[in-house]
């Protein structure tokens, strides 16, 4: 377990540096680099540990799905589908560009391994849903869908159709996830529409809600791994998140809700990266 | 060809900024938007009119049925989002809520045609003058710049009725200075000429006046207008340069089906039948991209104009 | 090529879409239906009865539904959605657009009581601009079955063929027009009558009232042709190019607003090819009112009378 905590922990470390990268050295422009790096770790575990899937055949049948809900947040996605094989790691850098796979928003089918569209905010708990009720008339309920919501998005009122629905369909085999890193694009979430308490909302449509550190990867391990073994309910984890996590100067700083790095900060931002790699070398992170 | 300079500003802090004049001047405008106000340049009027500027948080349909019982309250309400998300997400709320019943909402839809660019499909949105044309008693008009923008939004401002106006994303191009003139349902001749007339909205305006250019140059005279207010179409105007010309091509970063081009082509078929080419988006979903790489690749460049306009004059 | 029923008959279209859905989903286990709780109006209580889990209920959330079908979709069912067509179209076409048709997945709409049909249900209710709106998907296939027979025949090429369909369909009874040996291809217009002075060009609850102002043209001397579009996208371009060429004047009559309608695919078509005089039948800039369907016929100028007054028009024109 210590040894596969360093390995994620490390996976998560390149994810950044590839979301970074791509934020600096896209040919597409801005990134939204901030609503990805706090979805980061979550993403890293889901693929890296808790998912089955088949980078050399993307459209195997009875894969986990993940559907990134807050399609704004599509630089982490194709980064971890980039790490887990699914596409070179170069074309990272055409995220957004002409002519790319890897399209401004997820597109379903276009790129190998994005499991539905998004970007529309609200719509992905209701597709995943779908997915989740099909997959139960197809024999696949084992496998689980895993949808994550930005906790702005849990604004739409599309997100509580859907709250209300699956429990109500009988489904056990769908997992939410709210990236709640308290900020939306125009400012602090609490200061717009403040959502709380989310825990008894998720609790009151019939969900089985737990919360965990949105960084810290045994937690995530940990209540991911309950989520993907319940049944009998649908699941809500509330992960505890920071905007722009892993970078210093990008946390907790909405400016970098969008954004590309000069090379000023590229270079700053990568020497954080490296530093949090040797702390995780050496058992300190 | 004339060259025109990329603005400084976008549509959008223009929309915001001529909002925030009005409001000064009218106590009855509000401002409204799903997480946008910021985009949609309402900063300052943010800042010095807290009460005035509504942030409902990440939910349009809300947003638009809120818009509703302001203005049914007697309120002027200037709001927005992207444009898919006024267009399609709320689509039900603005028609039958701030439509229907003919209130004073003046939706602004902030990534319009392929303004939203690099953001990909999910964001773009070729279909929302289209879509929005659908809304019986609805004002559609789609400006070319800055300074068209606040004309158009301060001629809003004492319109009465709902309207949808586009917006784009990143900076167009300059066409228009201070003096523009904006009036609903009227067009605006830019340029006259006898061979072929060409009609554009927004953004693309430009590439239609670039065109009538290299059209010039291979000795063939077009007329050049503006178009820029989609719904009601100025039919006059319309149908006299169509007389004059006995040829037309649309030009718009919209699909070609039910946008301006749609409805030149209404006009035309049921009063003048006239031989017409409609440059725009083909029927398919775009991708991500640069402004005008999108648009070359989607056939709205100057050549495509040129092209439209060659063929249109040899079925005269 | 269309054959005509002499059948004096008018049938119940929700009868015969419950029995179509359940002679498909007897024969292809991948059938499923869902509805925002309108299960019963669209006379789907029999398939309920017989395959309860295959109906699938979403309660009154169509966005929700737009959602769900796709993710069925996305794992191999094929979902028929239903509700209004207003709300088929309005309610969830931002969803539609996305989860569905840039997703290139494989979903089924059904919109009942189009246009004026909606009656007492009023404007709210009236679908005037459903095909307007979803016309903007580009992946989109519009049909309006005009009849029984036409709709049997629809529902089963829409399952058998890939992608997003809408079906906009009358749900209570329509008169019978074809007799069961026509054949139907979605993307081919069916010329029910042949003529030399003008195209009448109809769909759905149209085609009926057309036919009749075609014999009330034919009384005073002029022949029309007559064409049953049925659908509406894929537009036959060739047929209506070639019926432009013949008659030299051609009507589109619509149960919906002309802006954006059938009258604006021909218009497109026309202008772009062969500009020739065009009138349109149909709702204009307006809202839709209540009342029964005499009235708003004549209300809103749809009569067999109007279509033929506006053939005349048209005629003039040339």
């Amino acid at each position: 377990m210590e040894n596969e905590l360093r390995r994620l922990k490390k996976t998560a470390v390149q994810v950044r540096r590839d979301i970074i990268e791509a934020t600096t050295h896209g040919q597409g422009g801005g990134i939204h680099v901030g609503p990805a790096l706090s979805a980061t770790d979550i993403v890293t575990a889901l693929y890296f540990k808790i998912m089955q899937v088949r980078p050399e055949e993307p459209w195997w049948e009875e894969r986990d799905r993940f559907i990134i809900s807050k399609g704004h947040a599509y630089a982490v996605l194709y980064a971890a589908l980039a790490e887990k094989g699914f596409f070179p790691r170069e074309e990272l850098l055409t995220m957004r560009a002409i002519n790319s796979r890897l399209q401004g928003h997820p597109a379903y089918h276009k790129a190998p391994g994005v499991d539905m569209t998004s970007g529309s905010l609200g719509n992905g708990l209701s597709c995943g849903l779908g997915i989740a009720m099909a997959m139960k008339k197809q024999g696949i309920a084992h496998k689980k869908v895993y949808v994550m919501l930005g906790d702005g998005e849990c604004q739409e009122g599309m997100v509580w159709e859907a709250a209300m629905a699956a429990p109500a369909k009988g489904i056990d085999n769908l997992v939410a996830i709210v990236d709640h890193n308290h900020y939306q694009s125009c400012g602090c979430l609490d200061e717009i529409v403040p959502l709380y308490p989310l825990d008894e909302k998720w609790k009151s449509f019939g969900w089985h809600v737990m919360e965990v550190n949105g960084h810290n990867m045994n937690d995530i391990v940990n209540k991911l791994t309950i989520a993907r073994e319940f049944s009998g309910k649908p699941v809500c984890i509330i992960a505890h998140t920071v905007k722009g996590k892993g970078i210093s100067f990008m946390e907790h700083n909405n400016a970098w809700h969008n954004g590309t790095c000069s090379e000023e900060q590229y270079a700053a931002a990568m020497k954080e990266l490296d530093e949090q790699e040797a702390a995780i070398e050496a058992g300190m992170m | 060809m004339r060259q025109f300079e990329l603005e400084k500003k976008t549509t959008r802090d223009a929309f915001g900024a001529a909002v925030f004049e009005l409001a000064k001047e009218d106590p009855k405008i509000l401002a409204i938007g799903a997480d946008t106000t910021g985009n949609l340049g309402m900063k300052d009027m943010a800042k010095e009119m807290p009460d005035r500027v509504i942030n409902i948080g990440i939910a349009e349909q809300n947003m638009m049925c809120v818009a509703s019982g302001l203005a049914a309250t007697g309120y002027r309400v200037f709001g927005g989002s992207f444009a898919p998300f006024i267009s399609m997400r709320s689509l039900e709320q603005f028609r039958t809520f701030c439509a229907y019943p003919h209130l004073n909402v003046v939706m602004a839809g902030g990534m319009g045609g392929l303004s939203a660019a690099n953001e990909g499909v999910t964001h773009q949105c070729p279909e929302d003058l289209s879509i929005m044309r659908t809304i019986a008693g609805n004002v559609v008009v789609y400006p070319a710049d800055t300074a068209s923008t606040r004309a158009v939004v301060k001629a809003l401002g004492k319109h009465e009725g709902p309207a949808y106006i586009r917006l784009g994303k990143f900076s167009f191009r300059k066409v228009f200075d201070e003096n523009y003139k904006f009036e609903v349902g009227k067009a605006n001749i830019l340029e006259e000429g006898k061979d072929v007339a060409i009609l554009a909205c927004g953004a693309v305006i430009y590439r239609a006046l670039q065109a009538a250019d290299v059209l010039r140059e291979q000795g063939i005279q077009a007329t050049v207008v503006d178009c820029s207010c989609i719904k009601p179409l100025d039919e006059e105007t319309v149908l006299a340069v169509a007389e004059k010309t006995g040829c037309v091509v649309t030009v718009e970063d919209s699909t070609i089906i039910g946008a301006l081009g749609g409805a030149v082509a209404e006009l035309l078929g049921e009063n003048l039948p006239t031989p017409m080419k409609r440059v725009g988006i083909k029927d398919c979903f775009t991708e991500s991209g640069d402004l005008d790489l999108l648009m070359d690749k989607y056939g709205i460049g100057v050549q495509d104009i040129v092209d439209g306009a060659k063929a249109v004059m040899a079925k005269k | 090529m269309a054959v005509l029923t002499n059948k004096q008959e008018s049938i119940e279209m929700r009868k015969v879409y419950c029995e179509t859905m359940m002679e498909m989903a007897e024969t292809d286990n991948r059938v499923v239906a869902l509805d925002c709780d309108l299960v019963s109006p669209i006379g789907m209580s029999d398939f309920r009865k017989k395959y309860p889990a295959r109906m699938i209920n979403c309660g009154i959330m169509e966005g929700n539904m737009a959602g769900v079908a796709a993710g069925m979709s996305a794992r191999g069912c094929i979902p028929f959605t239903h509700t209004f067509s207003c709300f088929q179209s309005r309610k969830c076409v931002d969803q539609l657009f996305l989860s569905a048709g840039f997703a290139d997945l494989n979903v089924k709409l059904v919109g009942s009581d189009p246009g004026i049909l909606a009656l007492y249900n009023g404007a709210s209710h009236m679908g005037l601009e459903d095909m307007g709106i979803l016309r903007n998907i580009p992946s989109m296939i519009l049909v309006e079955p005009s009849d029984a027979v036409m709709l049997r025949a629809v529902l089963k090429q829409v399952k058998d063929t890939h992608g997003l369909h809408y079906i906009r369909m009358n749900r209570k009874n329509a008169a019978a027009i074809y007799d069961e040996a026509t054949k139907f291809e979605i993307g081919k217009g069916l010329v029910l009558k042949e003529g030399r002075d003008v195209t009448l060009i109809a769909s759905g609850m149209m085609v009926e009232l057309t036919l009749k102002a075609a014999r009330l043209l034919e009384a005073e001397n002029i022949s029309a042709k007559v064409i049953d579009m049925f659908t509406w996208k894929p537009l036959d371009e060739e047929l209506v190019l070639k019926s432009a060429k013949e008659t030299g004047a051609i009507v589109t009559v619509e149960n919906h607003r002309t802006e954006t309608g059938l009258g604006m695919a021909v218009a497109n078509v026309l202008t772009e090819n062969k500009a020739v005089p065009l009138g349109r039948i149909g709702i204009g800039n307006v809202y839709g009112e209540v009342g029964v369907l005499p009235y708003l016929l004549e209300r809103f100028h749809m009569t067999p009378e109007d279509i033929a007054q506006k053939a005349k028009e048209t005629i003039k024109r040339k």
